[in-house]
């Protein structure tokens, strides 16, 4: 049979492969050679060797722009998955209307990124001008929060799906043994089920942390990178050195940092390989 | 004892209200908004309901439609969700079909790819992506499902892999042995049996193409075609003056769909997006 289907690649295989190796592949190496080029459209490419990671790991803002992605990443990973995870543990305690909560709360994170972006930004300048205080695109720490509060709107419900799923598959008889046994509701909390839902917590550690790493539209919707670039996250920062500025040598800068971005993706995925694995040995 | 948990449970119940309130209350107020006419618009007055002065009916809404485009850019927006969510998943599962069935270095190759090209972020690609595209000339909403093709296969092929594997063999050795040829095994048998991932990668998929902003902004030819998102973008973006009263009258048609799909298939849209969850 294998044999049968082998022979009807060019139907099954060809129409992804070819599509892909447009959309992929062929912009994948390109991408990675114009990134030691000098160009401004990639006909007109020169070589000009390491340089344009020279500039890109000696520009101040690019590391502004990690070191802002990097506290963003870990507060909103933190406060997504712990309040994600007490609104599971709430929904999963025979509550009235949990159906509903759970329709609620997951609903924004169907809305995109640009939408929900100017939702918070319209929402949110509106607060800060009754208190009195400085716009979004005016301070760097209310951008921050701003971008804060709007992953949480986001993100919330997804994380919570994924919990609830989790703590849906402990054993009823688990939780019935510890009861019998009697153990707290604490003790049942971090004995039982929060060792049992592990894997759970790995996946949306995970999700988290990519999705805060990779952020673009939100950030690009709510504060656009102001004040002068202080709410720039890496994304933003490699579209603006691409974009936002004429001249022969941005473009290759651009590059460079989008090749260093994606190393530092990939590398964030391989540990998350590495602590899945180490769990499926465990269990 | 009882008691105890009564207070409990009510004091757990007006907590999640006030949070369900949180959750809803930034599209109300959008809502609320988009109803007053320009002028009334103010951040003072932006947490009040709409009164007979400043109350504009649906005349946001008509502007919007029509003056600032939201029609045309909801029928490109359409066009290339359905396009390239069609397209998606025809291709990708006979593609994964083949991965899952034939060992050779073709499939191993084509299946280290995919999932490789998951992890890579968009903007390591963004320039040549565009560049590429544009000397193909697939920067139209009718072509550019290609480029989504190419881009997307990753996850799709990646979920029905997965769901594949456990397929029993034996159902596609009697259809071959009755005398059907691999194609028409796949779409009589196969097909079929992937019901449930189908459903699950279309909305994982329709999720992504529809509120895609970046890559349609780039490989699109910008003068002629905008899609919802683009549009969203451009009110802000452009300088001077912000015509805020038709810029949430765009935002609630943009969510209102999107609201009404939801809750009319949550339990497809909550199952797909917990497999997409634990596989990726």
């Amino acid at each position: 049979m294998e044999k049968a289907i082998r022979r009807y690649w060019p139907v099954f295989v060809l129409p992804t492969l070819a599509a892909f190796c447009i959309g992929f592949i062929y912009p994948f190496i390109q991408g990675l050679y114009l990134s030691f080029c000098k160009f401004t459209t990639i006909k007109k490419a020169t070589f000009i060797g390491l340089k344009n990671y020279a500039y890109a790991l000696s520009d101040e803002g690019f590391w502004s722009a990690f070191s802002f992605t990097a506290a963003f990443t870990v507060a909103s990973t933190v406060l997504i998955n712990v309040i994600a995870f007490m609104i599971a543990l709430a929904l999963t305690s025979r509550i009235k209307g949990a159906n509903l909560y759970r329709t609620v709360f997951f609903m924004p994170n169907l809305i995109g990124g640009i939408v929900l972006g100017y939702i918070w930004q319209i929402l949110l300048n509106c607060v800060l001008s009754l208190l009195d205080k400085p716009l979004l695109a005016l301070n760097a720490t209310y951008g921050f929060w701003g971008l804060i509060i709007l992953m949480l709107w986001q993100q919330v419900g997804y994380m919570m799906i994924i919990y609830i799923a989790g703590l849906q598959s402990i054993p009823e008889d688990y939780l019935e043994a510890a009861r019998i046994d009697g153990a707290s509701a604490s003790q049942i909390l971090f004995r039982i089920k929060i060792p049992n839902v592990m894997p759970s917590i790995t996946i949306c550690s995970f999700l988290t942390i990519t999705n805060g790493f990779k952020l673009f539209d939100q950030n690009l919707a709510l504060t656009g990178g102001e004040p002068a670039h202080e709410s720039e996250m890496m994304a933003l920062n490699i579209y603006n050195t691409f974009y936002s500025r004429s001249g022969g040598q941005w473009k290759g800068y651009g590059q460079a940092k989008a090749v260093i971005f994606c190393i530092m993706v990939i590398l964030i995925s391989l540990i998350q390989l590495k602590v899945t694995k180490s769990r499926e040995v465990q269990q | 004892m009882k008691k105890k948990n009564n207070t409990a449970a009510s004091v757990l119940s007006a907590f999640l209200g006030i949070l369900a309130i949180f959750w809803v209350y930034p599209v109300v107020m959008i809502l609320i908004n988009s109803l007053k006419s320009e002028k009334y618009i103010t951040t003072d007055s932006a947490f009040i309901l709409p009164d007979a002065a400043s109350f504009a009916g649906l005349e946001n809404y008509v502007q919007a439609l029509g003056a600032q485009g939201f029609a045309t850019a909801f029928g490109y927006s359409l066009v290339i969700t359905v396009s390239s969510v069609v397209l998606i998943l025809l291709c990708t599962s006979m593609c994964a079909w083949y991965i899952t069935r034939v060992h050779n270095f073709l499939s191993k190759m084509c299946y280290a790819l995919f999932v490789f090209s998951m992890v890579v972020p968009f903007q390591m690609l963004m320039f040549t992506l565009s560049s590429t595209a544009d000397r193909l000339e697939l920067d139209t909403p009718f072509r550019i499902c290609i480029i989504y093709l190419g881009f997307g296969a990753g996850l799709a092929v990646f979920m029905f892999t997965g769901f594949m594997k456990s397929i029993p063999l034996e159902i596609e050795e009697a259809a071959m042995i009755d005398g059907c040829n691999p194609i028409k095994t796949f779409f009589s048998v196969i097909l079929p049996i992937l019901k449930p991932t189908l459903i699950s990668v279309c909305i994982l998929e329709t999720m992504w193409l529809w509120n895609d902003y970046l890559l349609p902004y780039l490989v699109l030819d910008r003068k002629k075609y905008t899609t919802i998102p683009i549009l969203i973008q451009y009110f802000k973006g452009s300088y001077g003056h912000v015509a805020m009263g038709p810029m949430m009258a765009c935002i609630i048609m943009t969510v209102l769909p999107i609201i009404i799909m939801y809750i009319s298939c949550q339990k497809y849209i909550i199952k797909g997006v917990l497999a997409g969850a634990v596989k990726g």
